[in-house]
């Protein structure tokens, strides 16, 4: 499978805190890849270089062959990068729909109408409160509408950040659910998660970070059975 | 008693929806970035000065008109772009001291390019005074009215009904997010001067022919609409518009039973009162998220 996705050596800061030491991670098309690690290890971080929402200090980021290490944040979504932040960060004020439309913001034309009407298909509680303020949502409908606003880009690459935090067990399964089928309709997913588990059980391939670095990178199911993994990250 | 009062009013609501004009201007600019624009009065002024001096050297009005607004606008776009936008990275502090030396800046310019003088347009309609009740109403004051719902309209539009604006909005609510889906923020910051410009030389120009203008016409005016803003809440538009009116009617109301000597002053006491008693304005952002 052809790589989409390529990081190489790359480091960030905040002031002089280095959050990222060189950080060396591919996703294939069609891939669904997990990076799992600690609250504070650096996962936010790197899907905000991802995005070019944060600053690289050293090493190159590319996609679908372009190197994008210096390219604005707009125009990466326009490439089919996108993003489902960490705390969901909807557009409170703003009715589900605009926050849907929003997310087709860099797209044209008369298919945005009919991606929509998929995502109302794929979460009917968001057709249900269309008309509400995205702000009046559960924190898992919430979840929900900002994967669905990612959606609406069209991504060849669906960045999802941290989906399962803060949600009561159930919503963690249908959300977990959600992201098994977009990975069988053929979505590339990148997918940070502290609920290591449930995230290396879905994932083809994951990458263990800590403090900044990638200590471990195998197969989900090698991951699993990894007892450094199972020690610090599954409790067993 | 009553003419007297109706007249008060009249001359409150005029002046008051040039605040609430100038009020939207701060309330878009503090969305987009949270600065403070305190060159906003200077739109204002460009407003009046450019569309009187074009008219008075024998441009014809339905002409200059357009022409003061673009100017204020391109005012306003060459503050963002070269002031305000290579500071991107500072504390908003700095950015709204810049503003303030930006205005000060502009003050100046209006002086070479023009002059000293107070300037005037002609009314737009005639001068023959309406009388309604015993009081007087001058036509421009319909025209103060009118041009104000209309911008006041399209703008509602434009925020709730265009892409664009709904994008401006966004990136108002929530920046981050407004950057993940693919708006270029720094289009949204150009474009909130530029809008904010056009409303300053909206209402600087419609209400030159009541007040007149110079240079300096600014600074009062864009401090009123400062406490417009501040007394309806920072950033909410509907509140800088009822704030506007407030500030108009009470300042009328206070010159006309007082004395004319505190007009000015009321737009400061107004400010004072809401930062003691109710720091997030009338319409003050109340959180609907849920965490």
């Amino acid at each position: 499978m052809a790589t989409l996705l390529e990081i190489s050596g790359l480091t960030s800061h905040y002031g002089r805190i280095q959050a990222l030491k060189g950080i060396d991670v591919k996703v294939s098309e069609g891939e669904l890849v997990a990076l799992v690690g600690a609250n504070g290890a650096g996962k936010t971080t790197l899907l905000r270089c991802i995005s070019g929402v944060q600053s690289v200090t050293a090493g190159s980021i590319s996609f679908a062959g372009q190197d994008i290490t210096k390219m604005a944040p707009e125009h990466r979504v326009g490439l089919g990068i996108s993003q489902s932040p960490e705390g969901r960060q909807v557009f409170g004020p703003m009715s589900v729909e605009d926050n849907l439309r929003l997310g087709a913001y860099r797209r044209h034309g008369a298919d945005i109408k009919a991606d929509m009407d998929r995502m109302y298909e794929m979460f009917p509680i968001l057709y249900k409160k269309r008309l509400l303020p995205a702000g009046t949502l559960s924190g898992g409908q919430q979840q929900m509408l900002a994967i669905a606003r990612a959606l609406m880009a069209n991504p060849r690459v669906l960045l999802l950040d941290e989906p399962s935090m803060g949600l009561a067990p159930l919503l963690v399964a249908e959300i977990f659910r959600t992201i098994v089928t977009l990975k069988e309709a053929g979505t590339t997913i990148f997918l940070v998660e502290q609920n290591a588990y449930a995230a290396l059980a879905i994932a083809d391939r994951g990458y263990v970070l800590e403090t900044g670095s990638v200590v471990l990178n195998d197969i989900g199911s090698n991951l699993l059975a990894n007892d450094r993994v199972k020690e610090a990250y599954l409790g067993l | 008693m009553f003419a007297a009062f109706l007249q008060y009013l009249f001359s409150g609501l005029t002046s008051g929806a040039i605040y609430a004009l100038a009020g939207l201007g701060f309330a878009i600019i503090y969305n987009s970035s949270h600065v403070i624009n305190f060159a906003q009065g200077e739109f204002i002024m460009i407003g009046g000065m450019a569309s009187a001096t074009l008219v008075g050297s024998g441009v014809p009005m339905p002409l200059a008109i357009p022409l003061a607004m673009l100017i204020s606008m391109a005012a306003g776009i060459a503050l963002e772009k070269f002031a305000i936008e290579p500071a991107r990275n500072s504390d908003v502090v700095t950015i709204i001291i810049i503003t303030i030396g930006a205005s000060i800046f502009m003050r100046g310019a209006a002086q070479l390019i023009w002059d000293k003088e107070f300037h005037s347009l002609p009314a737009f309609s005639g001068e023959s005074p309406i009388a309604i009740f015993g009081a007087t109403l001058m036509p421009q004051s319909l025209w103060v009215f009118g041009v104000s719902g209309v911008v006041i309209v399209a703008l509602w539009w434009f925020f709730n009904r265009t892409m664009f604006g709904k994008a401006m909005l966004a990136t108002s609510h929530n920046s981050l997010a407004a950057r993940l889906v693919g708006i270029g923020v720094k289009r949204v910051l150009m474009a909130s001067f530029a809008l904010s410009a056009l409303l300053g030389a909206v209402g600087g120009i419609v209400v030159t022919p009541i007040t007149f203008t110079n240079y300096e016409a600014g600074i009062m005016l864009g401090l009123k609409g400062f406490s417009a803003a501040v007394l309806g809440g920072l950033g909410n538009g509907g509140g800088a518009i009822v704030g506007g009116l407030i500030v108009g009617i009470a300042e009328a109301l206070a010159s006309g039973y007082l004395s004319s000597a505190y007009k000015d002053a009321i737009a400061f006491v107004i400010i004072l009162f809401v930062l003691f008693f109710m720091p997030n304005g009338l319409f003050g952002k109340r959180g609907t998220d849920r965490v």
